[in-house]
């Protein structure tokens, strides 16, 4: 690994001073520490975010759950009020990895990085999460950019993630056997504004399957979306699963979700 | 350069350390605690699973510096006057290791499990250590061993 200038910044408005082109977060390290030392990635500055007080926490507000950004996957998954009021979602931070990754990484970690695999962004989508920075609120729907790719600005921080209380909900995976990521990911909530159904792993982006979501929204029941053809084209094919595969089980997991609600 | 405060097995430890050293260099080739072995590197494998502030850790995945202040436990800090801690106790009487390059980090995995569940079953065990692999014992003797320490401890 290359060496780099380490900070701990003591509140988001140092941590924003030193970012640069050059320089990381550094929250839960399990994405920037191995993908520096593989060389994908190399920085000049390393900055803590860990060390910033009101960042990390889990609030309930009637009708949200407000998680800050340093906040790690293992206090999401044993959380007794994420529990009772999301289960989906303390179930989800539950599938995330292994003990040791859950003990550092981190939800603004997870959904800054947009992984394509990454399980995270298909609750942002599916609960109507708006994230909140130093600079601004943005919907989920307009966070997730592409493969890898969101709506953050240099220097701009997540300082926590919130989001809607659904009247039900459910996510299935199919995790990749080693890392736990997603092959394919279906997080299905009945929210306010009607169904959503966000899809992980299964293409270069998260994203919400319009068909299957006002199918559902018309009929919340698994027979609802028997007649809609899931397309393969712009699917992922690996040596994990063919574009066709991920096709089909989008349909598979909308479908089991929806009887699991 | 930075300098660096940790509490490792109970001892203080002050140390002026490049930026970039991960907690597993530290251990190892900064205070010769060579207990905490390196695999992967890549945070897959679990070898280097140390405790920090009681919390397991993957050390190779996590910086020295951005532990400045904490207490680390390793391997090398669970016998008690020449007396095996009764997990490394249970590995050892159930031939939970072969080669035992994975050991290290099995127990110190383990242990933190036993402290949040006291009683886990199979499933729970072996869900438990989807982050450790260990390439010789095929795992039964090792959920064997969490069991058998659990009924001690
Ligand atoms: C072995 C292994 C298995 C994994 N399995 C899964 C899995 O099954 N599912 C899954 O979803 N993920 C998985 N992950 C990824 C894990 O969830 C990480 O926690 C996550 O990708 C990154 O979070 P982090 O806190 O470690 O971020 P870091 O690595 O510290 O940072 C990642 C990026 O996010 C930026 N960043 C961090 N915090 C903020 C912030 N508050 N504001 C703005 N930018 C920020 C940084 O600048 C950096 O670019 C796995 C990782 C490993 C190593
Ligand atoms: S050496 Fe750290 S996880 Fe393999
Ligand atoms: S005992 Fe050899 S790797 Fe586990």
């Amino acid at each position: 690994m290359k060496t780099f200038n380490y900070h701990s910044a003591k509140d988001v408005k140092e941590a924003s001073k030193l970012s640069s082109s050059k320089s990381a977060f550094l929250a839960g390290g399990m994405t920037t520490l191995p993908s520096m030392k593989l060389g994908l990635a190399s920085y000049n500055d390393l900055i803590n975010l860990k060390n910033i007080k009101n960042l990390s926490g889990i609030k309930v507000s009637g009708k949200t759950i407000k998680i800050g950004s340093t906040t790690k996957h293992a206090e999401v998954s044993q959380s007794k009020e994420v529990k009772k009021a999301i289960p989906s979602l303390a179930a989800l931070a539950e599938g995330i990895g292994d003990p040791q990754v859950r003990n550092r990484g981190t939800i603004g970690g997870s959904i800054a990085n947009n992984d394509p695999a990454a399980d995270y962004p298909s609750a942002c989508i599916a609960l109507n999460a708006v994230i909140h920075t130093n600079e601004r609120k943005i919907e989920a729907e307009k966070f997730f950019k592409g493969m890898f790719e969101t709506a953050l600005k240099t220097g701009e921080i997540i300082e926590a993630v919130e989001f809607e209380i659904p009247k039900k909900s459910n996510y299935q995976k199919y995790p990749n056997p080693a890392s736990r990521y997603a092959i394919v990911g279906v997080y299905v909530a009945e929210c306010k504004s009607g169904v959503n159904v966000a899809v992980t792993g299964a293409k270069s982006c998260v994203y919400n399957d319009k068909n299957l979501s006002s199918a559902l929204s018309k009929n919340f029941s698994s027979s609802a979306i028997d007649g809609i053809e899931i397309s393969s084209s712009g699917m992922n094919s690996d040596i994990h699963a063919s574009a066709e595969y991920r096709a089909n089980m989008v349909k598979v997991f909308t479908k089991k979700a929806v009887e699991a609600c | 350069m930075i300098k660096i405060e940790l509490e490792v097995n109970g001892k203080k430890i002050q140390k002026e350390i490049p930026d970039h050293t991960l907690l597993s260099t530290f251990l190892r080739e900064h205070i010769n605690l060579t207990g905490t072995h390196v695999g992967c590197d890549t945070s897959q494998c679990g070898a280097c699973v140390v405790h920090v502030d009681g919390k397991s850790l993957k050390s190779c995945t996590a910086l020295a510096a951005d532990l400045n202040g904490s207490k680390v436990t390793t391997i090398e800090g669970l016998a008690s006057n020449g007396k095996l801690h009764p997990m490394q106790e249970a590995f050892k009487k159930l031939h939970g290791l072969q080669c035992g390059f994975c050991t290290p980090g099995m127990v110190m995995s383990v242990i933190d499990l036993l402290k949040q569940n006291k009683n886990p079953s199979d499933k729970e065990i072996r869900d438990w250590l989807e982050g450790n692999i260990c390439r010789c014992t095929g795992y039964q003797n090792i959920v064997a061993a969490v069991k058998e320490a659990a009924a001690k401890m």
